[in-house]
């Protein structure tokens, strides 16, 4: 397909600003974050993960890139909130008394309200200016304006104000985030995807062989080139995070660097030099063939040079794992006292594919090694779909040929930070 | 639907004294024509109802926007029953009587 280019006029677009996030992934596949000064939608289930996702928006906002937030909740309450994000490190409370942070808790009691002819919703758009205004917000998190459909009763008039609130966000030049619930058949229960235009992100929460992932998707974005694909997501110790998996571009540079296998005749094998640097060794064999034994060479030789390992054992805890070497003379003990070598041990079904996935490029991040270890690559079939430990594992397959043999043994050395 | 009770009886929640006060507050967004209708249209409950028994307090939100918050304002107007209890909040410009009536619960819900 070619596609026609108007010459001398492309250069002079003015793109779509846009407001990043902080959220690991997520600004890489919105192509820098949401669409700054304009409302964002953010659908799914109960428990997928929204509320999260628009309080780690503030919350960077607020810390990161100088924007303080607005959060407006219709459901929780400022303190339940607190508490609920205090395990990710978020100090709410702190960042209010910095003025950083506004919350608002909009209380809606159906029983207590009397409807007695025409009225809008100006108080709730005099209470949010005000609440803007009081700390100079750029950003707004309304969580979840849907609540208001329960207390109010009028819903021609809830319908037409709401409309008039995203324009009224928009003029005022605030990025805004609002929650939806998911509905049957439509993106939301009010249908709020009609009046919110610019950007439609959707979360999704499920649970396949008893394994939970969860994934995220943006489903419109005007303006701007996005990632249309699912992407894993998950919500741990450290907040939440998009894996980019299938995204990832196949540019990573090539070393010609060779180093050593850890045994002597295989790298004569290999040109007398060993594997290249950067590159990913798959090593394949039954039970019993002495897999895990060539990575502990590996190991032990990168370790002797200096170089950092991370090794991640699915099958054997990291003692039985350093006992077992010991018995063909390998110590590993020592490079784990002397910080060079870590383990990370987890049961495949631990978590699902993603989630290992993230545990890894974490790992990877903090501990900058320049070799890593997978033993072995194949119990993370058990957790996922083939085709799902392809993707995810794309260098692996790549270097492997295609499916030659059963993944079992995955060395790789220097990840690119960024990659994967 | 029982008829609405006389001030001097003062039915409600068994609160002291023969003569009720009624506390009222009423949020408006500016003095529209909406507003205007919604003040005139309370303060005529009020005088027919309760005369003399009662307190009524208009407050212009653009004037006064904190109070939108703390008062758990949304709609435009919203009158809030503070007293007696249970509080109560009557949105619109108050121009059906029997629903601002049942928000005063000076009648009970149909």
């Amino acid at each position: 397909m070619a596609i026609a280019e108007t010459p001398g006029h492309h250069s002079r677009i003015v793109q779509l600003s846009k407001s990043p996030t902080g959220i690991d992934g997520f600004d890489q596949v919105a192509g820098g974050g949401l669409p700054a000064g304009r409302p964002t939608l953010v659908c799914g289930g109960a428990g997928c993960g929204k509320t999260l996702f628009a309080i780690s928006f503030l919350v960077h906002g607020a810390t990161r890139f100088d924007e303080p937030g607005v959060f407006m909740s219709f459901d929780e309450s400022g303190d339940e909130l607190a508490q609920n994000v205090a395990s990710l490190g978020f100090d709410l409370p702190g960042l209010v008394e910095k003025k950083k942070l506004v919350l608002d808790h909009v209380k809606i009691e159906r029983r207590e309200i009397e409807e007695t002819g025409d009225y809008d919703l100006e108080g709730l758009f005099v209470r949010l200016g005000y609440a803007i205004d009081s700390i100079g917000a750029r950003r707004v998190v309304l969580d979840t304006i849907e609540s208001l459909f329960a207390g109010l009763a009028n819903q021609s008039i809830l319908r037409a104000e709401l409309r008039r609130l995203f324009r009224w966000l928009k003029d005022r030049g605030v990025t805004a985030m609002i929650t939806g619930e998911r509905g049957e058949g439509t993106l939301t229960r009010q249908g709020l995807e009609e009046y919110v235009s610019d950007a439609v992100i959707v979360l999704d929460h499920r649970v396949t062989e008893q394994i939970s992932t969860r994934r995220l998707r943006i489903v419109k974005y005007r303006g701007s080139a996005h990632g249309t694909n699912e992407y894993p997501f998950l919500i741990d110790e450290d907040g939440l995070s998009v894996l980019p998996v299938t995204s990832i571009g196949l540019t990573h540079d090539a070393s010609s660097e060779r180093i050593s296998t850890g045994v002597a005749r295989l790298d004569m094998m290999l040109g007398g030099r060993g594997y290249f640097r950067g590159s990913t060794i798959l090593v394949s064999g039954t039970a019993g063939a002495g897999k895990s034994s060539l990575a502990a060479h590996f190991l032990d030789a990168a370790c002797r040079r200096g170089e950092r390992c991370l090794a991640f054992v699915f099958e054997e805890s990291p003692q039985q794992v350093v006992r077992n070497m010991r018995s063909i003379g390998i110590d590993l003990q020592r490079w784990v006292e002397r910080g060079l070598l870590e383990f990370h041990a987890a049961r495949p079904s631990l978590h699902g594919l993603e989630m290992h996935l993230s545990r890894m490029h974490r790992a990877i991040d903090r501990f900058q090694p320049s070799v890593v270890v997978l033993d072995p690559v194949s119990s993370l079939l058990r957790v996922a779909q083939q085709t799902d430990v392809q993707a995810t594992l794309t260098p692996a397959s790549r270097t492997a040929g295609p499916s030659t043999s059963r993944p079992t043994w995955r060395s790789r050395r220097s990840w690119t930070p960024g990659s994967c | 639907m029982e008829p609405s009770n006389t001030p001097e009886t003062g039915r409600n929640d068994g609160a002291p004294g023969p003569r009720h006060a009624y506390v009222l507050r009423l949020f408006v967004a500016g003095m529209t024509a909406r507003s205007t209708r919604a003040v005139a249209n309370i303060l005529a409950i009020c005088e027919e109802h309760f005369a003399g028994a009662y307190e009524l307090e208009v407050v212009n939100l653009y004037e006064r926007p904190s109070l939108a918050a703390g008062e758990q304002i949304i709609a435009a107007p919203t009158c809030v029953k503070a007293f007696p209890l249970p509080q109560r909040r009557i949105i619109g410009d108050m121009s059906n009587t029997g629903r601002v009536l049942e928000g005063l619960d000076l009648v009970t819900h149909a």
